[in-house]
């Protein structure tokens, strides 16, 4: 089922293929992100999900297939080079430091500096603006951490979640990934990371999601992407679309409605397992 | 830990500690405090020279304060301790220096600070660098057991192996050149076949004895530097199973060595008198602190030949008078 | 980032007042100017050894060579001075560069080859062990005044206080700031933190790790230096046992052996409490074994310490 604007995708990736030895993780997928909108991406274990968006982040660079920015060519051959592109990544462990504090995390590897010599030749670091600046991002998106000096070690799990995504929001250009930022958290804290989501994509960020969470997928998607196998085999919309259906096409029961471009080779596979 | 917490632990801390500390408290009482610092700890020779100074100094009522090195060599170690007793208020300071030069400048600056200085056992290099140096005449040491060798192997033709201590070591070269001399031989002579360094260190001596039997199996006199040599030397010579060909002679006279001589293990064996050398050091700085008047040069702290085989024209004390005098523990 | 002292630090300190209260009660000797000026200066050379060591273990690293590194770093430039008539500012800039150069390859070993830093580095003591056994067997006398300035002192009232345990003080002092205040010192932090989040935050964990093991190797040739002002000597048997000796005192002083915490302040704590017992007891006639246990049970102590605290912060 195509979209039907003529909207041009933000960012979109074409016959992605990796191998880890054996394992094919992912089958030749392709994906399609559009502007101000929030993606979820949903499959089972094994489907390709965290490869997919370890490789729109950066983090993993693909055997095969292209990735589009905008529509021009892009190739990521690190987390710095996503990163330049305006991509920024919540990955499932968060990535921060937990010796230190809220605005050392959120500026890691861009810290502020102060002006002039002290800044340039000796480097030492503008704390008072850098806590100044974390304390404006993490109210931006309206998580209530009232001081940015404390460690990070001392949050909680939804608080930690708070300054992973405020650290992406407060970067990004283009995208903000989120894989799982909800699976260990309780029922309060999931709310509020939900809250934190709606709020990224109200500042003009589109986001992609992954999760396991259907009931959250189905609250806040635009769009879902569904994951199989090491292949797009749908997209759906969360109105049209009804959970139990969504679930049956993840896991082969349905039929996708076929947005990605089979292979000889998967077209077999498809075709062995009926 | 809130401060409450924290202020009444320190001060239940601070009550104990007083009551503990004067359990470790020195004798404030006693007027003359000397310092002892030995090159390390684990070697049972300074063991030795520790226990005889502890005990003369409790029969003279004197405090001792001892120190050492960490390992063979820890000039930085016995500084240290050398300055920790400087600031105890010591009178002199008895030492045997780790490293004969190293040690000279701390040496220098606490003679001019009035401590009287003392090297024992070895001395400092250059040995004016010191108040006194009472040590073991060495070039006597290895004289005697060269005599003794000489007058045991009349008759027989020596083939000679020699097992010195360490490379550049002047008490190595004094007990070498001592047994040459007692002996009646030049350096280089052929009855020499193998001279070997073994840093007076038992496995590497077993070693050398080895290798020394493998390309020499006539050897059948062996001068070795200390006891630990010897002992190296006698188990490579009973793997060869050659014990009944081959006469050992060591320096020491530690129990263990005088038990082989005992044992005839060792044919003869050089005793020295570390206790002596403490009791000599001692009495010196007590003279030091009550008349002011220092040690100077040399002092012959003696050696006595033990064995069990007389021979004639040599002074030689059996293996019990031996026991009676030795150094160190049984074991 | 404001904290001073984490609470291990703060134990540490408290030790230490308890340790000086202790000998000060024991003997009307310890308190005394020229005493305390004795402890400092026997703390020195450990004690910016122990910096270099604080900077690798924050990275969750280990450097079990910075004894033998010192050591050849100082008698090349003592040998370089007495017996190829060097100058003497020239001879000390060498040294440093060939102890912080053994600083670069533990680094450049631990970075590219992906070794264990216990492994790179025991391999490098064994390394610059025989190099400086090489280089001289027997110890480097006769050395120009230059080279004695770091043992030489200065008079405040009655006390003379030596220049090398003041440059120590400062050395501590300018880390202290820097592991706070400048990118680089948070990052040192961060890696042994959470390695995985320096990688993905675009920092470059080669650059990083080479510059900490090459500055630790920076400060292993200055503690050579002051070793030589202290001695007076070269001396290629120096510093065997400082590998244990510093990491001693890092570990009093609260920094955790797993990297990622720990106040550099607190290891100049942890050097200065070793000393105090050292000088403390023998004023006090104790036998020293007893110092070698008490140094053992208060580095099992400082250890369960850091352990618990980290228990509770979760």
């Amino acid at each position: 089922m195509r979209d039907g604007s003529r909207r041009e995708p933000l960012l979109a990736a074409r016959g992605l293929r990796k191998s880890f030895g054996h394992i094919v993780a992912l089958d030749g997928t392709d994906f399609d992100l559009y502007p101000e909108e929030i993606l979820a991406v949903i499959g089972d274990n094994g489907a390709g999900k965290t490869t997919l968006i370890k490789v729109l982040s950066g983090a993993v660079i693909p055997d095969a297939g292209e990735i589009l920015v905008e529509g021009q060519r892009a190739h990521f051959r690190s987390p710095l080079e996503a990163r330049r592109h305006g991509i920024e990544t919540v990955y499932q462990d968060l990535a921060l430091a937990s010796e230190l504090n809220i605005a050392e995390n959120l500026f890691l590897g861009r810290e502020i500096r102060r002006r002039g010599i002290l800044g340039r030749f000796f480097r030492i670091l503008d704390k008072p603006r850098m806590l100044r600046e974390a304390a404006r991002h993490m109210s931006d998106l309206k998580i209530g951490i009232q001081s940015m000096n404390q460690t990070v070690g001392g949050l909680s799990g939804g608080q930690r979640q708070g300054v992973a995504v405020a650290r992406s929001a407060a970067f990004a250009t283009r995208v903000v990934i989120m894989d799982e930022p909800t699976a260990a958290l309780g029922v309060k804290e999931t709310r509020m990371v939900v809250e934190m989501i709606r709020r990224v994509k109200a500042r003009g960020l589109p986001v992609v999601l992954i999760s396991h969470n259907m009931p959250q997928v189905f609250e806040l998607a635009d769009r879902i992407h569904i994951q199989r196998l090491g292949r797009r085999v749908a997209v759906v919309r969360p109105d049209e679309c009804s959970m139990s259906d969504a679930v049956a096409i993840l896991t082969g029961a349905k039929e996708g409605n076929g947005l990605s471009r089979p292979t000889a080779r998967s077209a077999s596979r498809e075709s062995s397992e009926r | 830990m809130n401060a409450k917490r924290l202020l009444a632990a320190c001060c239940s801390a601070a009550i104990v500690l007083f009551a503990a500390q004067s359990v470790f408290a020195a004798d404030q009482s006693s007027p003359i405090k000397i310092g002892l610092v030995v090159k390390t700890l684990t070697n049972p020779y300074f063991v030795t020279m520790i226990g005889a100074a502890k005990k003369y100094a409790a029969e003279k009522g004197i405090t001792l304060i001892t120190g050492s090195g960490a390992y063979d060599g820890d000039n930085a170690g016995q500084i240290t301790a050398m300055e920790n007793m400087a600031s105890a208020g010591v009178k002199g300071i008895l030492f045997t220096p780790s490293d004969s030069s190293a040690i000279v400048p701390t040496v220098e600056k606490l003679r001019k600070q009035g401590i009287v200085m003392i090297a024992l056992d070895t001395s400092t290099t250059p040995e004016s660098a010191t108040d006194g140096f009472f040590a073991t005449d060495n070039f006597q040491a290895g004289k005697l057991i060269g005599e003794y060798a000489k007058a045991a192997m009349a008759g027989k033709t020596p083939v000679i192996a020699m097992l010195d201590g360490t490379l550049g070591s002047t008490v190595s070269q004094q007990r070498h050149d001592g047994f040459l001399a007692g002996f009646g031989i030049k350096e280089g002579a052929p009855s020499i076949v193998s001279e070997q360094a073994t840093n007076g260190d038992e496995s590497k001596a077993l070693t050398a004895m080895e290798n020394s039997l493998s390309k020499n199996p006539q050897i059948n006199l062996v001068y070795s530097i200390n006891e630990p040599a010897g002992f190296g030397a006698y188990t490579a010579i009973k793997k060869a199973g050659k014990i009944k060909d081959i006469m050992i002679v060591s320096i020491d006279g530690s129990h263990n060595g005088v038990e082989a001589v005992k044992s005839k293990e060792f044919a003869a064996d050089s005793m020295q008198f570390p206790a002596k050398m403490a009791q000599d050091g001692i009495d010196a700085v007590i003279t030091y602190a009550q008349s002011g008047v220092k040690p100077t040069g040399y002092v012959n702290t003696g050696c006595a030949l033990i064995s069990d085989t007389p021979e004639h024209g040599l002074s030689i004390e059996s293996s019990s008078w031996g026991l009676h005098n030795a150094w160190g523990g049984k074991g | 980032m404001l904290r001073p002292f984490s609470i291990s630090g703060i134990g540490a300190l408290v030790a230490l007042l308890l340790a000086c209260t202790f000998f000060s009660l024991g003997t009307p000797r310890f308190l005394r100017g020229e005493n305390i000026s004795l402890i400092l200066q026997q703390a020195m050379v450990i004690g910016v050894e122990a910096i270099g060591q604080t900077l690798v273990i924050l990275t969750a690293g280990i450097d079990l060579a910075n004894g033998t590194v010192m050591a050849l770093g100082s008698v090349v430039m003592t040998g370089l001075a007495v017996n190829n008539g060097v100058p003497p500012v020239l001879a000390v800039l060498i040294g440093f560069l060939v102890t912080s150069g053994f600083g670069l390859l533990n680094g450049a070993l631990v970075t590219t080859i992906r070794l264990p830093p216990f492994i790179v580095t025991l391999g490098v003591l064994n390394i610059t062990r025989a190099l400086t056994l090489i280089y001289t067997l027997t110890i480097i006398t006769g050395l120009p005044d230059f080279m004695n300035t770091a043992g030489n002192t200065f008079t405040i009232g009655a006390t003379q206080i030596t220049f090398g345990s003041v440059l120590m003080i400062l050395l501590y002092i300018i880390m202290f700031f820097v592991l706070r205040a400048t990118a680089w010192g948070r990052h040192v932090y961060a890696i042994g933190n959470n390695p995985e989040a320096v990688r993905l935050a675009g920092i470059s964990r080669t650059r990083l790790l080479l510059s900490v093991y090459a500055l630790a190797g920076l400060f292993y040739g200055i503690a050579g230096l002051l070793l030589v002002g202290r001695t007076g000597v070269g001396d290629p048997q120096a510093g065997l046992n400082d590998n244990l000796g510093s990491i001693t005192a890092v570990v009093l002083g609260g920094t955790s052996l797993f990297g990622g915490r720990g106040n550099i302040l607190g290891t100049l704590v942890g050097t200065l409490i070793v000393s105090v017992f050292n000088n403390g007891l023998q004023l006090m006639g104790v036998q020293e074994i007893y110092q070698v246990l008490i140094t053992g049970i208060l580095v099992i102590l400082a250890v369960s310490v850091d352990q618990m605290s980290h228990r509770t912060q979760g």
